[in-house]
């Protein structure tokens, strides 16, 4: 099974990338962007075939190592 | 006093780290790899700077989940002294050793500079030397050492003294709420700081305004 994640900074965290892009975006013209936040994505293969014991597996990788929960959010899609 | 400096692939200041050790406290402190399972008999463990696993995934998150860290936690939890500097700071707040988390400076810009710091706390084990409110100067550099954590525990830190050093007015080099340069936690025995304190110590480091801080190991 694969798990895709995404992680994602919490609200009211701070993302200085994110405003950069955003500066950036601004400079080649794109007048309408009003907002950007920045996250990461990531592919995680897994032998797991039970799709609930393989979420509960990718939760606890997610809870442990993937995401810093004290300033991130993160969200598990399994395909 | 014996200590231990613990090594990850992509630290560089655990050379500066272990000869400020040394120079103040007298014993040559152990090195540490980070795949050893176990710390020798120590008094204090100290996570030095640098840029372990080139800060991949987030700083910090790689290097505190390493072998030496489970046991550093342990004996931490059983009131073993703990000192993170810079990078170290974001491992042991990665480990869970100290609330909140560092994220990229304010400014995009990695700083190497000085900066002053103001003692808020003078009775951890590395400032019980120093007088409460005295300012050293002290350099930092660190691209991610803007210190964040939630509101309760923010208060926290404010309301129970844990905040050992503050960036002085108008040197915040990174954004860092409060201007918190410096944390301790609940039980005392975890300090974690960005600036680095080990390369200000001898006079060729321009001043020696942090040598009285590694004098505060002796007393504790």
């Amino acid at each position: 099974m694969k798990a895709k994640i995404k992680v994602t900074l919490k609200k009211g965290v701070l993302d200085p990338q994110g405003k950069a892009i955003e500066g950036a975006l601004g400079h080649l013209g794109f007048a309408g962007v009003e907002h950007v936040r920045q996250g990461k994505y990531f592919e995680i293969d897994v032998a797991e075939t039970d799709r609930s014991k393989a979420m509960t597996e990718v939760r606890s990788m997610c809870e442990k190592l993937i995401a810093n929960t004290v300033i991130e959010n993160y969200d598990i899609e399994l395909a | 006093m014996k200590s231990a400096v613990v090594v990850f692939p992509g630290i560089n200041r655990e050379r500066d780290m272990m000869l400020a050790l040394e120079a103040v406290t007298g014993v040559a402190p152990v090195a540490v790899w980070h795949t050893d399972p176990q710390l020798p008999k120590v008094d204090l463990v100290v996570v030095p700077g640098g840029f372990s696993y080139g800060d991949y995934l987030r700083c910090g998150a790689i290097a505190a989940r390493s072998p030496i860290m489970s046991d550093i936690r342990a004996k931490a939890a059983k009131g073993l002294k703990v000192l993170g500097v810079c990078n170290g700071f974001q491992i042991v707040a990665e480990a869970g050793l100290l609330p909140g988390a560092l994220v990229r400076n304010a400014h995009l810009h990695f700083v190497c500079r000085e900066v002053k710091l103001a003692v808020e706390n003078n009775s951890t084990f590395f400032t019980n030397r120093m007088k409460k409110g005295a300012v050293v100067s002290c350099p930092v550099a660190h691209g991610e050492g803007n210190y964040i954590c939630d509101e309760e525990t923010l208060k926290a830190l404010e309301g129970e003294g844990r905040v050992v050093f503050r960036y002085t007015q108008g040197t915040n080099p990174n954004g860092a709420m409060n201007d918190i340069a410096g944390i301790v936690n609940k039980a005392g025995n975890v300090i974690g700081m960005m600036p680095h304190p080990e390369n200000m110590i001898e006079p060729l480091h321009g001043k020696t305004d942090c040598r009285p801080l590694f004098e505060s190991l002796l007393a504790a």
